[in-house]
């Protein structure tokens, strides 16, 4: 057993690590992306206008809704048809990054909802304008509130990053499946890829988890 | 004193994450020994075994035109491969409708077969010595060989034209493993199963898509703006694969395919799916 997963990970280090990376490249802008999507959404939701919040709450609901490999189809095969053609990379990232929005806009929303309501009414008192006290005042506070939702969200975006194994899209999944294919070392395949999936979960929650203990104190 | 906890407790989990791994291979390496007696003949035959529960179960495609293709009109799986694993039921259970079929694709047949979920595989499979390591073949009973498919408007007339080109293969198909000897230079992209293939195809994000002639021309007769090129560059002897060391159902097999050959049956069944009859040797 232990000599199998040896044996594979000699022959195909390489595959690994490009795999690895490229799950990596893809974790991070979706991570990026949808960190800014979310927050985005998640003030549309909470916002005085009724049009936005319509807005905002459609896309939460249609999006939660349905299932990632489907929009990643949508952005990989669906958008071809209407001549719009992106590569594997381009659409996983985009399908990700969509996704894990509203799940990052509820929990954002969430916590800009444990804000108590005077500390936006001292903020528009004072004087700030509605997105100054919002960027200034409910958001920092909201933000350390949020820390742990929004690592769980980041933690499952990089496990949902295996998807793209379906779209060629040369991550990590994708060597794995052709990796247990050459070798029908189906078990050991995807023990030592699921090591490399914790090679990049395990520090982000650990990080998750330092950030909150020091927001805490300040 | 709180982070001392915290930080221990982390290190806790990962140890304890690193001992559920080595628990789960030492589990999973159990009935991989305790199956080893079983198919070396010793204990009970997947021929007994099919018998005993009423019905033969097959792994077959369910996305391969003319192979083993669901129709969505009936539900019904047809094809080359439908016809010969029900004239094995035939022989076996003495019945053709005592038999159960069940999806494969390239990537999850010889799993499925190890783990005996299936009791043999007709799924357009190539015999190679690699696969030989894990599974027993039958006689051949299909002769195909690699091509390419390409829109009708493309420039790519064989394998010396694939430099820098994107090339569709299905993952744990004998075809994307030759490409990439036969047409170093390419770039291959390798996909679920053929509908997803040839999907891809379609939608441009590959130039070619490479597999047996036999699994090309399925897919050219539902979409006639593709093309087959290049010719047959590789041997394809298709097999029909059994556990290990399953002789009874070995004999079976191969005992049904001479059977088909000599009583003029399988060349009757050829044309009936490739409309022409098979050359012969």
């Amino acid at each position: 057993m232990l000599q199998n997963i040896l044996d594979i990970w000699s022959k195909y280090n390489g595959e690994y690590v490009s795999g690895l990376i490229t799950t990596l490249q893809i974790s991070v802008i979706s991570l990026i992306a949808s960190l800014l999507l979310g927050t985005v959404i998640a003030i549309f939701c909470i916002s005085p206008f009724r049009m936005l919040v319509i807005i905002g709450r459609a896309y939460v609901e249609f999006i939660r809704n349905t299932p990632l490999l489907i929009q990643i189809f949508f952005f990989y095969f669906g958008l071809s048809s209407l001549d719009i053609q992106l590569s594997s990379f381009v659409a996983g990232t985009l399908g990700l990054t969509v996704y894990t929005a509203a799940f990052i806009a509820e929990a954002i929303r969430a916590g800009i909802n444990s804000i108590p309501k005077g500390q936006m009414e001292a903020a528009r008192a004072s004087g700030l304008t509605y997105i100054q006290a919002m960027r200034y005042v409910v958001l920092p506070q909201a933000f350390k509130i949020v820390i742990p939702p929004l690592g769980n969200q980041f933690i499952n975006l990089v496990k949902n990053s295996s998807l793209l194994g379906v779209i060629a899209g040369m991550d990590l999944m994708y060597h794995a499946d052709i990796i247990s294919t050459n070798t029908f070392k189906t078990f050991e395949t995807y023990i030592l890829v699921g090591v490399f999936y914790l090679t990049i979960t395990v520090p982000l929650s650990i990080l998750v988890n330092w950030l909150e203990r020091r927001l805490k104190r300040a | 004193m709180k982070k001392k906890v915290s930080v221990l407790s982390l290190v806790f989990m990962l140890v304890m994450s690193v001992m559920l791994v080595a628990c789960g291979g030492k589990e999973a390496d159990k009935p991989a020994d305790a199956n080893a007696p079983a198919s070396g003949g010793t204990e009970k035959s997947s021929v007994a075994a099919a018998k005993e529960r009423g019905k033969l179960i097959v792994g077959v495609k369910y996305d391969t035109n003319l192979f083993g293709k669901k129709d969505p009109a009936d539900g019904q799986v047809k094809g080359f491969d439908i016809d010969i694993a029900k004239a094995i039921a035939k022989k076996i259970m003495g019945d053709d409708t005592k038999i159960e079929l069940k999806e494969v694709t390239s990537k999850t047949r010889i799993p499925m077969l190890k783990n005996g979920d299936i009791d043999a595989i007709i799924a357009t499979m190539t015999i190679t010595e690699e696969r030989k390591q894990e599974v027993d073949f039958s006689d051949v009973y299909f002769e195909a060989g690699q091509s390419l498919l390409v829109p009708k408007d493309s420039s790519i007339t064989g394998i010396q034209d694939l430099n820098g080109k994107t090339v569709i293969a299905v993952k744990g198909s004998t075809s994307a493993k030759q490409i990439r000897e036969k047409a170093p230079e390419a770039k291959v992209a390798e996909y679920e199963n053929y509908a997803e293939a040839f999907t891809a195809l379609k939608s441009k994000k590959g130039d070619t898509l490479t597999t047996d002639n036999s699994i090309l021309l399925g897919m050219q007769k539902e979409d006639s703006s593709f093309k087959l090129v290049g010719g047959l560059f590789t041997d394809e002897p298709y097999g029909i694969a059994i556990r290990k060391g399953d002789a009874e159902m070995l004999k079976a097999v191969n005992e049904t395919l001479s059977e088909l050959k000599s009583s003029g049956e399988y060349d009757k069944i050829y044309e009936n799916w490739f409309g022409e009859k098979p050359q012969k040797k």
